[in-house]
């Protein structure tokens, strides 16, 4: 109706990320085959969770959804507060991560963005990420009555030892014959090496395309990285991602060539601790805007490429477990904190931003130590920002607007 | 230079108005449901008793949680800013700050020049709070200003545990049934702020000397209970109330 009169702010429009139209295209065709019914689309599905392998079911050509992508989608669409109630009468806990609460109500009442998920064929968790999808995985397997296969990565701390490896890449046989079981058919290896190497590339791509805010002005925010994670998410080991991330990755160098940065002004730039809060996406990236500071980095979107210093390009299997046993979430704190301070000088920051999630006990638990070994090392302002990624019941607008302020106030 | 610090807070509303380095007058009144009209209210009070118009003022700085509707102002500043340059102005020693205000508690540790370092908020609940001091004297039908003094007459602090502001005003009302002192219930509610008070303050690293601002700063028995929990003393300045609109009145001259 009235958009094609809107008059269009030409500075906002060079800004806009061309990609993104691609993306949606994209991932609107992943969600149309996934729903469409079995008998048609022929693929059984699979649910996975976020860090989980999800190679081997390409190689099956099982369709993976993620029920955490689908909870960021609820959360984006401010569904979470009315899905975690749900969730809430059923029984389950408050205390319970809201990407938890709102799928498992979202399966029960079949609500939701684009009308519920996909029935899963079959459900694989793995526990590198948090102790929660353990049980959530559980109650999906009961519900449905699919089979369930749980991937268990001993958490890394500060190392990685021999014992730990036998341990988990024993486990990714297992999964390999799981799978054989479910689809009835055999395991075709060869083609493991192309998806593998498929996903490796994927994970390269997106790490240069996150590299490219390295640059002054930061072609694009962390704000954007969490919009274009979804293809590294849930298409990883297909050529689809691939393609797309090389399209993104010319389209940011040729922002870096011509100066054009996401923000008119970069006067800070900062680096994001923590799951977004999707459902205050707009609102906070016009907050820290308004007030000319650039996310340039976040520890989030980047946990898809940490294992990529243990890859043996020539066994995808083989150090598959080992990989997915080592991301960041399933480290210590030391290794968190490191990994913050890699990135504050990486991309040149002048302050952290942390959001202490309530949900996400793995990746808020150490976060005060954090801050403290940031301060104590880099001598930089910290913000902690406590809030919730899906459930906005956590969310305080005029006290996070005071913090987000004074924080800035600091960095002036 | 002639410049207006304006703080609304969720309870009350102040004005600060600076010469120089000078308070030539300062102005506190409830802030009640409209913000913008206490802020209005409290800056023609201000200017009425320093006896000069609103054409002399060159800046204005707003500041509290209504900072952003003092439509007047030159500027927003957060209080947490503001009250470090104002405790630094009335003692420019103070390292830390504890505020006491109306809906939140906050630490601040700054530097020699009065900058801020680091904060920490409690803006989650009202544990902690003006707030929770003004349910506890409704429970026990006191007012609130006699609190301070009140407390000093306890012979132990009757233990209050519990986080939460309704499930403490239970036990509060128990308390009293079970016949204990009333001085000693004013001291256990003290104490449970001080706790929860100086537990977060301490994680931004506490240091002395320790300033206390903000309005509760008159509770006589609250900052007793709260040197008690640090272990050392705390400055409290006869300006504690109006602090935060000192701090902002001091910026809006630089601007
Ligand atoms: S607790 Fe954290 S890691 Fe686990 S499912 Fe929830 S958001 Fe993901």
């Amino acid at each position: 109706m009235g958009s094609d009169k809107r008059i269009l702010d030409p500075d906002k429009e060079m800004r806009k990320i061309k990609a993104d139209k691609r993306m949606r295209e994209i991932m609107a065709a992943y969600y149309i085959e996934a729903k469409t019914p079995r008998e048609q689309r022929g693929k059984p599905i699979a649910w996975i969770t976020s860090g989980g392998p999800v190679e081997p079911l390409h190689v099956m050509d099982v369709i993976p959804i993620y029920p955490e992508n689908y909870g960021a989608m609820i959360g984006a669409s401010k569904m979470g507060v009315g899905l975690c109630e749900t969730a809430e009468s059923m029984g389950y806990s408050r205390d319970l991560c809201s990407y938890a609460r709102a799928d498992i109500a979202s399966a029960t009442v079949n609500g939701g963005p684009i009308g519920g998920l996909p029935e899963p064929d079959m459900l694989i968790c793995c526990n590198n990420i948090c102790g929660t999808v353990l049980k959530w995985y559980e109650v999906l397997a009961r519900y449905f009555n699919v089979p369930l296969f749980i991937l268990d990565t001993p958490i890394t701390h500060t190392r990685f030892d021999d014992d730990m490896r036998r341990y988990v890449t024993r486990q990714s046989r297992e999964y390999v014959a799981f799978l054989e079981q479910v689809c009835d058919k055999p395991f075709d290896y060869d083609r493991m090496k192309v998806v593998g190497e498929l996903s490796l590339r994927a994970q390269e791509l997106w790490q240069q395309v996150l590299d490219t805010t390295i640059h002054k002005p930061a072609p694009m925010t962390c704000f954007d990285a969490f919009f274009h994670l979804a293809m590294i998410v849930t298409l990883r080991g297909t050529q689809t991602a691939v393609d797309y991330y090389e399209m993104l990755l010319a389209e940011m160098r040729d922002r870096v060539a011509r100066g054009i940065g996401m923000l008119p002004v970069e006067k800070y730039r900062l680096v994001w601790d923590n799951i977004p809060i999707w459902y205050r996406m707009r609102w906070l990236s016009e907050k820290f805007m308004a007030r000319s500071a650039c996310l340039v980095a976040d520890t989030y979107t980047s946990g898809w490429t940490g294992w990529l210093p243990h890859a043996d390009r020539n066994d995808f299997l083989g150090f598959m477990g080992e990989s997915y046993a080592r991301i960041f979430l399933n480290s210590g704190t030391d290794l968190m904190a490191e990994n913050i301070l890699r990135m504050v000088k990486k991309y040149d920051a002048d302050g952290v931003v942390f959001h202490s999630n309530r949900s996400c006990k793995p990746y808020s638990l150490g976060q005060y130590d954090i801050q403290r070994i940031v301060q104590e090392k880099m001598g930089i302002p910290t913000l902690m920002i406590e809030a919730d990624m899906v459930d906005e019941r956590s969310f305080a607008e005029s006290q996070i607007e005071t913090r987000i302020d004074a924080f800035i106030e600091m960095l002036g | 230079m002639i410049s207006v610090g304006v703080d609304v807070g969720s309870i009350s509303a102040k004005a600060v108005v600076m010469q120089e380095n000078a308070i030539l007058a300062s102005a506190v009144l409830l802030t009640g449901y409209n913000a913008r009209k206490a802020g209005r209210q409290a800056f023609d009070q201000v200017l009425a008793a320093a006896k000069i118009t609103a054409e002399q003022v060159d800046r204005i700085v707003a500041t509290g949680y209504g900072r952003n509707s003092v439509d007047f102002a030159d500027r927003a500043v957060t209080e947490i800013t503001c009250h470090a340059a104002g405790a630094h102005h009335l003692d420019p020693t103070v390292r830390a700050i504890i505020d006491i205000g109306g809906q939140d508690s906050k630490a601040i540790v700054l530097d020699a020049n009065g900058k801020v370092k680091d904060f920490a908020m409690n803006d989650k609940c009202a544990a902690g709070t003006g707030r929770f001091l003004e349910v506890m004297a409704r429970a026990l039908e006191l007012d609130l200003d006699a609190f301070g003094d009140l407390s000093l007459a306890a012979d132990r602090a009757a233990p209050i545990s519990s986080m939460c502001t309704v499930f403490a005003e239970s036990e509060v009302i128990s308390l009293i049934a079970k016949g204990e002192r009333r001085a000693n219930i004013i001291a256990g509610i003290h104490a449970s702020i001080a706790a929860r008070v100086v537990a977060m303050a301490r994680r931004i690293g506490l240091r002395p000397p320790v300033m206390m601002t903000g309005g509760v700063a008159r509770n006589i028995g609250v900052v007793r209970a709260l040197e008690e929990k640090m272990g050392g003393a705390l400055i409290v300045s006869d300006r504690a109330q109006v602090t935060g609109a000192i701090g902002a009145a001091l910026i809006a001259a630089t601007l």
